[in-house]
């Protein structure tokens, strides 16, 4: 989502002069900072639990809890928009590869002869733990001299030392 | 056991303020007790209350309504809440990193339990250092929140007929603050849009009941 998108512009003939009800005006910006927050939030759930993904945050204004200006409202409410907007797209972009890595899972127990040694973690595909698929041959170097290959799962982590 | 009385009071709130945030609002209550140790009954119920803590819990926090207002709040007066946390995250969050809510006097306690039970922030001021009504206010140019702590301009503050008291989500007044010589409390908790005025009243006669368990046991 853009700037413009979230912005509630009513038509104004071109010519007039328009008169500017400063209350009203952030009131709308007050709403649209709630908005976006919640979006905000939705995302940052939305990547949870990939801990290799950067957070969602727009940095405080400063200077402790304040009544801000119209610009720092407006200033809040585009960094509030651009990061909902930098968020979604690096969402969908690991999404994306998460759907690739999903695939080839299905391909490696479907063809393991065809992906030997690879190995897909829980974390590729967006999940959490220390699971993972990794084709390997049956029976040691006998199952890679007949082209016998197995896709074994593994899951738990190790035990803390 | 004496049956615990408390009667609730809606603080002023600045005409300015009033019409950013038509919805903000300070409930508070004076509770004559003094600070002290903290029971055993108490200690044991932050165990409890640390026990329903879990790591899925609090990153879905932020969207459970109460604590989200909250969060919208700080982020309309310029805080960043993922920095800045609000007072129900900010006890999650010291659970998840101490492993625990360790017991520290029966003020904190009772209001670390009202807070992580209701998610709305309270405070507890010396009710003997506070003059005349409470409400909430913006700051004045160069007034202090005592003498070592400067406000900055149009801050929001709890504040007495004579001074701050404390900033909103924030610090409390070392000339106002509940110290081990304190008699009497006022206790207050903070409203703002999204949260009924029955969650506030519910957050101060949950730290009420707290501070009382001392005195009734």
């Amino acid at each position: 989502m853009r700037v413009p998108e979230v912005l509630d512009r009513p038509a104004v003939p071109a010519g007039s002069v328009v008169e500017i009800d400063e209350r009203a005006v952030r009131r709308t910006l007050l709403n649209q900072v709630a908005r976006l927050e919640g979006e905000l939030a939705s995302v940052f759930l939305a990547t949870w639990p990939r801990t290799e993904m950067p957070h969602p945050t727009v940095a405080g204004r400063g200077g402790g809890p304040r009544l801000l200006s119209l610009a720092e409202l407006e200033e809040l409410r585009d960094a509030l928009a651009a990061r909902v907007s930098d968020a979604r797209s690096a969402l969908s972009d690991r999404t994306w590869v998460e759907d690739q890595n999903r695939r080839l899972i299905e391909e490696m127990m479907l063809e393991p002869e065809r992906h030997r040694w690879r190995r897909v973690s829980a974390e590729d595909i967006g999940e959490r733990g220390c699971k993972h698929w990794h084709v390997r041959p049956r029976f040691g170097i006998v199952g890679m001299l007949m082209n016998w290959w197995r896709v074994v799962i593994s899951s738990g982590c190790p035990l803390a030392t | 056991m004496t049956e615990l009385e408390l009667e609730l009071e809606d603080g002023w709130v600045e005409a300015e303020l009033a019409e950013e945030f038509p919805e903000l609002r300070l409930l508070h209550a004076r509770l004559d007790v003094r600070p002290t140790r903290s029971p055993p009954e108490v200690r044991q119920r932050l165990r409890m209350l640390a026990d329903r803590y879990t790591g899925g819990k609090v990153v879905h926090m932020r969207q459970d309504p109460v604590p989200w207002a909250y969060r919208v709040f700080s982020r309309q007066v310029g805080i960043d809440p993922d920095h800045d946390r609000t007072p129900v995250e900010a006890v999650a969050l010291r659970r998840l990193k101490h492993g625990g809510l360790h017991s520290e006097n029966i003020v904190d306690d009772a209001l670390t339990i009202a807070i992580a039970e209701t998610g709305v922030p309270l405070i507890a001021l010396d009710a003997d250092r506070v003059e005349g009504e409470l409400g909430l206010r913006l700051a004045r140019p160069g007034e202090r929140l005592d003498e070592m702590r400067a406000l900055s301009s149009r801050q929001l503050v709890v504040a007495d007929a004579e001074r701050p008291v404390a900033v909103v989500l924030g610090e409390v007044s070392r000339d106002a603050g509940v110290t081990p010589d304190t008699n009497r409390m006022t206790l207050c908790a903070l409203g703002v849009k999204g949260v009924p005025r029955i969650s506030l009243e519910e957050a101060l006669w949950c730290a009420a009941e707290t501070l009382y368990t001392d005195a009734s046991a």
